[in-house]
């Protein structure tokens, strides 16, 4: 398909536009374009149907039945079309900006939380070479994007002018400082079980079958990973930075319109990529679980989506679940939990990486 | 004592009591769902339910109304609105029968207080009015409603005859 794009869109429109020195890397960026287009419309996508699922879930969780109405042409469809309705209400609605707030940084804010919930995608290999950039630190760029993410929410409750949203915001911050630490253990553990940073290597050096792949000599920072993940995307039972039934909405207390939905377009597509870079680093990316079996035993992109559909489905599942932490616990959770058992384990990985224990470090 | 905190400490971290949160969630997932999902399908409807209201006549087409204004008192809302005068055969009748809909909270003392059951309250509960002049109900308007509903009013009142 991409060499489809290239041969009868790109070369035509650079043959006409481009002088011929520069013709290459025009090519080259164009490419790069198609490709990096492809993969936002697929992230966007689950987007919108990660809300419709998490609504019909959480309903059916509820003995509801959820949205089940919005179709086309008149047909319900099982409501399939309510992530569209929703589109198109946010994107007709009045944006409005408080008296007093410091209007660039409340517009900017939006965009800081949703760039780096996009830019992370960059490196995620869906299967054996298909990936945007296969660059050595994915797992490093992974980590300081998520990281960057606490801007946007920082920078949306400071400029709303507001204390509902410059205290979820103030929640945010010492949450997530919090979690990352233990988030980067994990991800430290993954570093040194499989030596290399690099997202795509990471997949195959847990090539075997289910028990090679890293949940197992990992299983505590797999837990703490994913845990941390869902308090780094501040979801329910760690969603106090919004807390609806303290401070209402938190940080997105004065957003309205297209600007909330962006926020929460970057809010589903961190859950989205938690989700999948667990699949990656602890559930063998897109390795069979049914290795020697001829046709269900080949690695494929469809492996890696089903995984990283479970994970996500595990975050409404939990959201259904659990009620909210109290602010103190999920402290005591982050530092004195999770914390000590990333560190202890990490010892205990490096022991089992230097003593090459089969079968995962042989 | 010891052992039991360091049950309580496994139990804890690995999690025990939320794989069980998380399990009894699941199940509910797949179990039967209560939802009436509204206009193709509908509850049940009591025939003591207070709708709508309407005003009857006698079977020869006589209307029951005989303007005693006991409704009237009786209304908590003051959403009824009665004048009369005498008719030209000497019976006493309403000039102006008016419910404030927008008033009404659909108590049912006006049916109560009706001593020739003309005031009643019909199973009719999906109306709605556009202007506030929709919704105040005039004679006519009761009457007409009345009498295209004069099957089912008559048989809940005969079914609700023996508990009265």
């Amino acid at each position: 398909m991409f060499e489809f794009i290239r041969q009868q869109l790109w070369t035509p429109l650079i043959n006409f536009m481009v002088p011929e020195a520069y013709q290459g890397y025009a090519l080259l960026t164009l490419d790069a374009l198609t490709k990096v287009i492809v993969v936002l419309v697929c992230v966007l996508t689950a987007f919108a149907y990660t809300t419709y699922a998490e609504r019909r879930i959480i309903g059916l969780i509820q003995l509801r039945l959820g949205p089940n109405r919005v179709g086309f042409f008149g047909f319900h469809t099982f409501g399939l079309a309510q992530p569209l309705a929703d589109g198109v209400k946010a994107i007709f609605k009045e944006i409005i900006i408080p008296t007093g707030a410091n209007k660039t940084l409340f517009i900017i804010a939006p965009v800081l939380s949703l760039g780096p919930a996009l830019a992370a995608w960059a490196v995620i290999p869906f299967s054996e070479g298909m990936v945007l950039a296969d660059i050595n630190a994915g797992l490093l760029y992974v980590i300081a994007l998520t990281s960057l993410a606490v801007y946007g929410i920082i920078i949306a409750g400071w400029a709303s002018n507001s204390k509902y949203a410059f205290l979820g915001a103030m929640r945010s911050a010492a949450q997530i400082v919090a979690y990352e630490i233990a988030m980067g253990f994990a991800l430290v553990g993954v570093l040194v079980a499989s030596g290399s940073l690099n997202l795509g290597d990471i997949v195959r050096a847990q090539s075997g079958s289910v028990l090679n792949w890293f949940w197992l000599p990992l299983l505590p920072l797999f837990l703490v990973y994913y845990i941390s993940g869902v308090a780094e995307t501040n979801r329910a039972p760690f969603d106090v930075v919004e807390g609806e039934t303290e401070i209402v909405a938190g940080y997105q207390v004065e957003y309205s319109g297209m600007h909330f939905a962006i926020f929460f377009m970057a809010e589903y597509a961190n859950m989205i990529l938690v989700s999948t870079l667990t699949a990656i680093m602890f559930w063998g990316g897109w390795l069979s679980p049914f290795q020697g079996v001829p046709v269900l035993g080949e690695p494929h992109i469809l492996w890696l989506l089903a995984k990283a559909a479970f994970f996500l489905y595990l975050f409404l599942w939990i959201r259904a679940t659990f009620p909210r932490y109290r602010y103190d616990q999920i402290m005591r959770l982050g530092w004195k939990v999770f914390i000590p058992i990333t560190i202890v384990w990490i010892v205990v990985v490096a022991g089992l990486v230097v003593s090459h224990i089969p079968p995962w470090f042989n | 004592m010891v052992m039991q905190a360091i049950r309580n400490y496994l139990k804890s971290l690995f999690l025990l009591e939320m794989l069980k949160g998380l399990l009894l969630t699941n199940r509910y997932l797949f179990k039967r769902k209560i939802t009436v999902q509204y206009p193709e399908e509908k509850t049940p409807q009591s025939n003591r339910f207070r709708g709508l209201h309407a005003l009857r006549r006698y079977p020869n087409g006589e209307e029951r109304c005989i303007a005693c204004k006991l409704c009237e008192a009786v209304c908590p809302a003051v959403a009824i609105t009665i004048e009369s005068e005498m008719r030209a055969d000497g019976s006493r009748r309403t000039t102006r029968y008016d419910i404030d809909l927008a008033k009404c909270i659909y108590c049912g003392f006006c049916e109560e207080s009706c001593p020739v059951d003309s005031i009643v309250m019909t199973r009719i509960f999906e109306y709605h009015g556009e202007k506030k002049e929709d919704l105040i109900m005039t004679k006519q308007r009761l009457l007409e409603v009345g009498d295209r509903n004069e099957a089912q009013i008559a048989a809940d009142r005969a079914q609700d005859a023996r508990y009265r």
